[in-house]
């Protein structure tokens, strides 16, 4: 089993960095899609059409260029199991349409796991950057930077009105998808959200549950991100999302602070019960556990409990997904099983960060 | 709450309907909202962004049929992989970067639905790109001419006139 470490630990180590706002927003990443001249895209290919093209996109000592980024891993889909799949789908590091579909898929990592490059996704060429906090302009600027070091080697598919063509018509043009994923427990609490996710709607702009397209919204975690990828120019796209998680940003803190000075003892119980629940339930759904570690990391940001910090609650979040607890615990397990084994770990975590503080 | 259908089964679907402006809330199982054949987000067999966009993109093959225009008795066909329009409005997905061509004459309607605009302005690849690099950059200083001209700054005007051909010089050759 190749380069397991990238399944090991829950949290990547690019969430590790400090950046602004980044209670609110918890991450930014942006993802750009690619295609090679004169390859029928990944849905149609033979066999060998897809062996051409993961050959030609996994050179890594023609793209050594990528170095300044880093050490980079590759990693063949065929050669991992279902379950290491599923944690680093859990991880953002893949997308699910890699880890199910496709055929001789690949992808060839950052050692920090800031950098995801996915070869035979639904397009030919995926280059996905992350970043911890409000940093889609930085994660612009990484990803812009690394197609262009696969450009020099390779012709792809562009088109002069079409732009960069795609497998899907809607990533024509730029190719470019650009997320912010935010934690906004208090305008969900104060029933603004509707509101504001319809308005982001009518300015190209949509919103999707924290594991994309068509997922939940759970734990109060909205990822944000632009519909529109053809007519606006990269620096537009990014900057229409940036103004726009701004605002947002600024409504979530105003409907935090309306509610300390509102209804101060109340958020103090809920934050305090959420804390005990997770403290010491032997048995807790996903659900539950999202809502309840949403209610926590509020606490703390609003000063209310000294509880874990971020890093801990990012991490937490991906820990009680079930192919990390699965990965964790090295069992087979049932729905009931997962939400007992979900229930220890998430005590054990808490325990842990309080005997260190 | 148990579902309004069946009265048994736990109700785990709560939408509300709105048609032509009349509100109707629903509480029901999966198993009935399957029955009843409800389009519930969120569930499978419901909406995905590749069912609504084959829709948009049937939406268009339908109204083409009705004014008859594409009454020829050849589908419309990308001859590079083999892909017919109709296999595409059902995927949603194109089959290689030649059905973008041999489809063109559909597409416009489609990316303006999806996109608002039809145009990529955006990014291009240094190699391979350079024309259009040139042409967009001609097309900025041809701009910037008339603005000089109409301004009455013909010094600049000059100065912009010899950059153009010099650039379309570059172009022909």
């Amino acid at each position: 089993m190749p380069n397991l470490r990238f399944t090991e630990k829950a949290l990547s180590d690019w969430m590790l960095g400090n950046a602004n706002d980044s209670d609110i927003a918890i991450s930014s990443r942006v993802r750009v899609a690619r295609n090679l001249q004169c390859l029928p895209f990944p849905l149609v290919a033979t066999n060998e059409q897809s062996i051409e093209v993961l050959e030609r996109l996994t050179d890594m000592e023609k793209y050594d260029d990528l170095q300044s980024f880093g050490t980079f891993y590759m990693l063949n889909l065929n050669d991992i199991s279902p379950l290491d799949k599923k944690v680093l789908v859990e991880k953002h590091l893949i997308s699910p349409s890699l880890a199910d579909e496709s055929h001789y898929g690949a992808v060839i990592l950052s050692e920090d796991e800031s950098i995801s490059i996915m070869v035979n996704e639904e397009d030919h060429l995926r280059i996905q950057c992350l970043y911890p906090g409000f940093q889609v302009r930085d994660a612009w600027e990484k990803a812009t930077a690394i197609d262009d070091i696969f450009e020099a080697h390779i012709d792809y598919a562009f088109d002069d009105t079409r732009g960069y063509l795609t497998s899907c018509p809607t990533n024509v043009g730029t190719g470019l998808r650009a997320s912010v994923m935010m934690h906004l427990p208090a305008l969900v609490m104060t029933q603004q959200i509707n509101r504001i996710l319809s308005a982001v709607s009518q300015v190209g702009l949509t919103v999707r549950g924290i594991y994309g397209e068509g997922s939940e919204a759970v734990g109060n975690i909205f990822q944000i991100s632009n519909q529109i990828t053809l007519g606006q120019t990269e620096n537009e796209i990014i900057d229409n999302l940036h103004s726009v998680v701004l605002q947002i940003i600024e409504h979530e803190k105003n409907a935090r602070e309306r509610l300390l000075n509102e209804s101060k003892l109340r958020m103090t119980d809920r934050v305090k019960r959420s804390y005990g629940i997770l403290s010491y339930a032997e048995i807790i759904d996903s659900k539950e556990a999202a809502q309840r570690l949403s209610d926590v990391r509020l606490g703390v940001d609003l000063g209310i409990i000294e509880g874990p910090s971020t890093p801990v609650m990012n991490e937490l979040n991906v820990m009680t997904q079930p192919g990390f607890l699965q990965k964790t615990f090295g069992e087979i397990m049932g729905n009931e099983d997962r939400d007992v084994y979900r229930a220890k770990l998430i005590r054990e975590k808490l325990r842990t960060h309080k005997d260190n503080s | 709450m148990h579902c309004q259908e069946c009265g048994t089964r736990q109700a785990t679907l709560h939408f509300t309907k709105i048609v032509n402006g009349e509100k109707t809330e629903f509480h029901i199982c999966e198993s009935c909202a399957r029955e009843k054949g409800e389009i519930v987000p969120g569930t499978s067999g419901g909406f995905s962004i590749h069912s609504l966009l084959s829709g948009l993109i049937d939406f268009d093959t339908a109204s083409k049929v009705q004014s008859g225009a594409s009454k020829a008795a050849q589908p419309l066909r990308c001859e590079e992989c083999g892909m017919t329009y109709t296999q595409f409005s059902k995927a949603g997905r194109f089959g290689c970067s030649s059905c973008y061509e041999y489809f063109d004459e559909r597409l416009n309607p489609l990316f303006k639905k999806v996109h608002g605009s039809t145009t990529h302005v955006g990014k291009i690849p240094k190699r391979g790109g350079s024309q259009i690099q040139v042409k967009r950059q001609l097309d900025d200083l041809k701009a910037e001419l008339q603005k000089r001209i109409l301004e009455e700054e013909f010094e600049a005007a000059a100065t912009l006139r010899d950059q153009i051909r010099e650039l379309e010089k570059g172009l022909s050759e």
